[in-house]
């Protein structure tokens, strides 16, 4: 049996790769090129408003190399997770891009487009059915809780990326899917070990974050029927044992487990050699092929609407009392929007973060050094629109002038820029952290082909 | 007394999906790393991150010399009362812990 060479470009789709380093990886004859277009990793806010973290300009650019790669090596191009949250409408996105390209470079391609977004009603009959089950923690779940989601996108693995695989795309744009499925789906499909199939996906996922140097981004991985073997294509990155296992463990909760749609692969007698300092040699994973087959579910609904304030305090005697200072000013504002805005406590919530003592740990700061000066960052959030910025322009000239004692001289700190509010919009919640079990692999997957 | 990051060659932390949080103590070499495993005790870290010490998972991974610590998130990531999206400044106070 031949091997199945797996060329990743860098972990995601937007965040730069060395051009050299690619065209060493397409010399290297790889059999398909998979780079991954998303994640969880910056919050809520991209699969709740499905829209891209990354900016259209980037991804262009950079999918533009990579459809030049793919179109001198006449191999299948694939990302996965299409516009950060993989939603339908990110998969569009992609295709646009992809279309644009397309005349540009003078190309004529096969799409495969994978769709991984859920109806809220197929959701419900689903939960009704008890056919969603709870990932630890979970959020609450129920039917009103469901309809108020944006959007709920499942997981695709293996399965549903080799469907994709058989329609002979040259490109196949997937909609969420797991960061793995992209690299494995292919070794799997050629009769790759399970084991180390999804092994060396979980060790490419990052593209060269497995190397001496992440941000390189192109590593080249070969699967054969005992293990694989990885090595980084950029002259200035190493492949060591160490930096390979490491990777094993990164954002990882288990660093021997990877749950993936229909099973689970555990590497607990995995075992690392060097081949030379470029590649390293990986054997031993298992691979457990589960009784039912549970996709993971993602799902954002609303919280509220957001309005913030920034104000800085730079006198040294409120700077020591700046906790003291938010505190009162703080129940002031409450009986103020109480009396003017005739809003109770429950109908919003009013945040102070003390940039320079304790904004990004909290309660769990232990460091007690007097800074400088203090950022107070006044975050406001409510239920309805618009409220959140009323309340903010009822908290501004306070801000600005507050006292902490009575018999002082008005203070006036310093606001940073006009206006000082910013309206942050909408704001979103993960609200799903649940497995759907479906009869067949695509059931709740959907692909479409094109030629352009 | 000195500090941990004092010790260990490396400390990181991160989410592990939204929910939960992973952190990875490198020690760098055997010695130390025996040395962390002793003596890091899982009630000094459920204390410092003030979070339930049935909930701390706790992996001592031989072959890496890394000590690896998960546990679900207090506030989910993203959520208006999240101060870290990514949750990397934890590594941060296991470094400055006394040890």
């Amino acid at each position: 049996m031949k091997s199945t060479k797996v060329l990743v470009p860098s972990g995601v789709l937007g965040l730069g790769f060395d051009l050299k380093a690619l065209n060493t990886g397409i010399k290297n004859k790889p059999d398909i090129i998979a780079i991954d277009g998303g994640s969880t990793d910056s919050g809520p806010f991209s699969l709740g408003s499905g829209t891209s973290k990354y900016s259209r300009d980037a991804v262009r650019s950079e999918w533009k190399s990579l459809m030049k790669a793919r179109n001198k090596a006449k191999i299948p191009l694939i990302i996965g997770s299409c516009g950060t949250c993989g939603t339908d409408s990110m998969v569009d996105w992609m295709e646009e891009i992809t279309i644009e390209l397309a005349k540009e470079l003078n190309q004529n391609l096969k799409i495969a487009k994978l769709y991984c977004e859920q109806k809220r009603d197929y959701i419900k009959v689903n939960y009704k059915n008890s056919r969603i089950t709870s990932l630890n923690p979970a959020p609450d779940l129920n039917v009103s809780l469901i309809d108020e989601m944006t959007h709920i996108v499942a997981l695709a693995g293996a399965e549903q990326i080799q469907e994709c695989l058989k329609t002979g795309a040259d490109i196949i744009l997937a909609g969420r899917t797991t960061d793995t499925a992209i690299i494995s789906a292919l070794p799997l499909m050629n009769g790759s070990d399970p084991g180390a199939s999804w092994h060396g996906a979980k060790i490419a996922e990052c593209g060269a974050l497995c190397s001496s140097n992440p941000t390189s981004g192109v590593v080249l991985v070969e699967f054969d029927q005992i293990g694989f073997t990885v090595e980084a294509m950029s002259e200035n990155a190493f492949c060591t044992p160490d930096t390979v296992a490491a990777h094993m463990l990164y954002e990882n909760a288990d660093p021997y487990i990877l749950l993936e749609p229909g099973g689970y692969m555990d590497v607990t007698n995995a075992f690392y050699s060097s081949i030379n300092n470029r590649k390293v040699r990986v054997q031993g994973a298992n691979w457990h092929t589960s009784k039912k087959y549970n996709v993971k579910l993602e799902g954002a609904r609303v919280y509220g609407y957001q309005t913030s304030l920034l104000v800085i305090l730079r006198e040294n005697f409120y700077v020591k009392n700046a906790m003291q200072w938010t505190e009162k000013l703080s129940s002031f504002l409450k009986k103020e929007i109480k009396l003017r805005m005739k809003l109770n406590a429950s109908d919003y919530s009013l945040d102070f973060r003390h940039i320079g003592i304790n904004s990004t740990l909290g309660d769990l700061e232990k460091s007690e050094r007097i800074p400088v000066e203090v950022g107070v960052l006044c975050i406001v959030t409510s239920k309805r629109n618009k409220i959140s910025t009323e309340i903010a322009k009822l908290i501004n000239p306070f801000l600005l002038h507050f006292p902490l004692t009575t018999n002082e001289e008005l203070p006036t700190f310093a606001f940073p820029y006009s206006p000082v509010h910013s309206d942050r919009g909408c704001v979103y919640e993960f609200s799903l952290n649940h497995l759907l079990e479906l009869n067949n692999p695509m059931d709740a997957f959907q692909i479409k082909v094109s030629e352009v | 007394m000195s500090i941990l990051g004092e010790k260990v060659k490396k400390i990181r932390s991160k989410n592990a999906g939204p929910f939960w949080i992973t952190i990875d103590i490198f020690c760098g070499s055997e010695e130390v790393y025996n040395n962390v495993c002793l003596n890091l005790n899982n009630s000094k870290i459920a204390n410092l991150l003030m979070i339930n010490i049935k909930d701390l998972k706790r992996f001592e991974i031989d072959k890496l010399n890394v000590i690896k610590f998960s546990f679900p998130r207090n506030i989910t990531q993203g959520h208006i009362f999240d101060r870290d999206m990514h949750g990397a400044q934890l590594a941060i106070l296991l470094s400055e812990m006394d040890f």
